[in-house]
């Protein structure tokens, strides 16, 4: 194996990392912040992908589709907010989890009424097709580049908007003390709408870029938030740097072990079954991980005692 | 008053003197929501096109959702509660492989549209159990004849990991005369594709056979396009089905897959079948709704030729219906020992006809072709 082939795969795992980002960012501060399992926020997530592409359709504007995938989203997660999820905060986990798996449902199968049940198309723009040469005679694809620029411009947003605004200070209350910020003064519920919203644009933003080089179709969210909850449960809960760093975690080593294991077990043993035990294992690596970090640190890399 | 009165009492006659006619009652499971639905869909719309006529079938739909446990708990109702004589519908191989053995054990029908497993062809047959679209392996053995008559000598190959996915990689591996550059298994359900198209740009392959059905296919069509690698792609039709075309786009123009059917195989029963459908639905028929129509069509053969209150019967009617009236939309079609098509596979292309997607036949693939698991089959 080269060397450039090498760091193709290691973009690729970041590349990778950085929209599980996207989606653990708003999962994390949703938990962190309102105490509230959200099962739907993959929904969120094909809602994003859905709207671009209808967007998409319409004008044949990617950057106006990408807009959509923000907007939509967000105005959806203020009403989904405002008429259910605000009743959900006093009670109990297992309640949270019913009503949002309901919501999934719901998302799903009004999403197919709407659009059909056949995938939509939204493809990448003419500008950003092909690759682009990077430093070292690495080729790598234009579009999965400006995925790992936009992620990392969200996680530094993220930093800012967390550590040097009024919104950020209030966040960070809300996740220690949720009585004493009340008491204070500060209208709790208009920061939850906001939270919430925020967290169902990520995850928009999320569905629309990746839409772009999948597919767009029903139940696509899914898949991807059982990774995002890994990820949380990896890098501690309620903490956006826990999940930058989990995420791009995840990435490379999901990435790595497709590639190593299968040739790893080749070394050792027979070539068919090395192909199918090696990439077994490697569907399996991410969850291998959480389990050895919650092994050694219960609260995740990040997360508070 | 009294019209009502009439009418509830022609109602209640029709019920009962439809209770005296030899009633077929199918139970159709398929996948109608979530990912996949569109598979579904179209079986179970083929299907009910094929029976609109037939006044004696009653279709019972339900929902499988993917889901093999779902499937299981909808063949046990159907059975138990709706007394069906016959199920059919089911799309993906897992969910047939956990409800057929079970519904031809207590002396149901299972006709299969889509699903055909290996294990049910051979070693698991079973004399209850049909299979009307293809064994597993068909359109991957045409694939890998295709690619060795044309040329290929050494391809790159990609397939889910799970029992149908190796399953094809096998019946190309069985064709192909050339060498195999790198067998490489993903995750079912996979849907970034980034490190192995890495790795087939890096590789010395003159050709990429995959099986990526559904979702998996489309973004592994749009990220190969994407990368610009320069590898001619052959799949089977399952990812260049007319679903699936309009996600992928351009992406897919000009790739060459297999198939036992499509829209323009000249014959009478197929010109009816793409003119009916789209006018009851309004888009064109996909191969999902050719194999949900001819397994409707059969079963409407059968019940012309023996009643379904005498199994024997009935099994020997199914298994003799292509000499018996039953036309399939493929043109030649019989039913070797085991109780699977014998038919044409075809070559096709992606085009683009009057601004949509879509395939047009090239050449025949492989000619009478049967399966491999026949020997195997102790009916």
């Amino acid at each position: 194996m080269s060397l450039q082939l090498f760091i193709e795969q290691l973009l690729n795992g970041i590349q990778f990392g950085f929209m599980l980002f996207l989606m653990s960012a708003g999962l994390t501060l949703i938990f962190g912040v309102m105490g509230l399992i959200n099962l739907a926020h993959g929904s969120f997530f094909m809602v994003g992908a859905f709207s671009a592409s209808f967007i998409a359709g319409l004008t044949g504007n990617f950057f106006l589709a990408i807009l959509a995938s923000l907007i939509f989203p967000a105005i959806i997660g203020i009403m989904v907010e405002f008429s259910i999820i605000r009743k959900l905060y006093e009670r109990d986990h297992l309640d949270q989890v019913l009503a949002t798996f309901a919501l999934i449902l719901i998302f799903s199968e009004s999403t197919r009424y709407v659009f059909g049940a056949f995938p939509l198309f939204l493809d990448i723009p003419k500008l950003l097709q092909g690759n682009i040469l990077l430093p070292g005679e690495i080729i790598y694809s234009k579009y999965r580049l400006i995925i790992i620029i936009i992620g990392l411009f969200v996680a530094i947003g993220l930093y800012f908007l967390i550590n040097r605004t009024l919104l950020g200070i209030q966040i960070k209350a809300g996740q220690n003390d949720r009585q004493m910020i009340r008491a204070l003064g500060i209208n709790i519920s208009r920061l939850y709408t906001i939270v919430f919203a925020m967290g169902a644009a990520l995850a928009g933003l999320a569905g629309a870029l990746i839409g772009a080089i999948q597919s767009v179709e029903v139940g696509m969210g899914e898949p991807v938030l059982i990774l995002a909850f890994v990820v949380i449960v990896i890098g501690g809960i309620g903490s956006i740097k826990g999940a930058l760093i989990g995420a791009l975690l995840i990435g490379v080593l999901d990435t790595m072990a497709r590639l190593f294991l299968p040739i790893f077990f080749e070394l050792i043993m027979e070539n068919s079954q090395a192909l199918s035990l090696g990439s077994s294992l490697a569907s399996m690596s991410a969850y291998v991980l959480m389990a050895l970090v919650l092994i050694f640190r219960p609260t995740g890399l990040f997360g508070k005692e | 008053m009294i019209n009502k009165a009439i009418s509830t009492a022609l109602l209640f006659f029709l019920t009962i003197s439809s209770l005296y006619a030899d009633k077929v009652k199918v139970g159709m499971i398929t996948t109608l929501s979530g990912g996949g639905s569109g598979l579904g869909i179209d079986i179970r719309d083929g299907f009910a096109l094929a029976v609109k006529d037939e006044p004696n079938i009653e279709i019972i739909s339900g929902d499988d959702q993917r889901k093999p446990d779902i499937a299981v708990q909808l063949a046990d109702k159907m059975i138990q509660s709706d007394k069906v004589d016959i199920i059919t519908g089911i799309v993906w191989s897992n969910l047939a492989m956990a409800v057929v053995p079970a519904v031809v054990n207590q002396g149901k029908f299972y006709l299969s549209p889509n699903a055909g497993p290996s294990l049910l062809a051979g070693k698991k047959c079973h004399k209850n159990y049909f299979n009307i679209a293809w064994q597993n392996d068909n359109l991957h053995e045409a694939a890998g004849g295709y690619a060795s008559s044309i040329g290929f000598k050494n391809s790159f190959i990609i397939a889910p990991n799970y029992p149908a996915g190796k399953d094809a990689l096998a019946g190309y591996k069985r064709y192909f005369k050339g060498s195999i550059e790198s067998e490489v298994y993903t995750k079912l359900g996979q849907t970034d594709y980034a490190a192995e198209i890495a790795k087939i740009r890096a590789s010395n392959a003159d050709s990429v056979y995959f099986f990526l059905p559904g979702g998996m296919g489309i973004a592994f069509i749009k990220q190969f396009s994407q990368a610009a690698v320069d590898v001619p792609l052959v799949g089977p039709a399952f990812s260049f089905d007319q679903g699936i075309l309009k996600a992928v786009g351009n992406a897919a123009l000009g790739v060459k897959n297999t198939s036992q059917w499509s829209k323009d195989i000249e014959n009478a029963e197929n010109k009816k079948f793409v003119e009916d459908f789209q006018s009851a639905y309004g888009r064109l028929p996909s191969l999902y709704a050719s194999q949900g129509y001819d397994t409707g069509k059969i079963i409407v053969s059968a019940m012309a030729n023996a009643s379904i209150k005498d199994m024997d019967a009935f099994r020997e009617a199914l298994r003799n219906a292509p000499s018996k009236g039953f036309k399939s939309t493929r043109g030649k079609f019989s039913f070797s020992s085991n109780h699977h098509p014998i038919q044409d596979i075809y070559v096709r292309e992606v085009v683009e006809e009057n601004g949509i997607l879509t395939n047009k036949l090239i050449s025949s693939g492989l000619i009478d072709h049967s399966n491999v698991y026949v020997d195997q089959c102790k009916m």
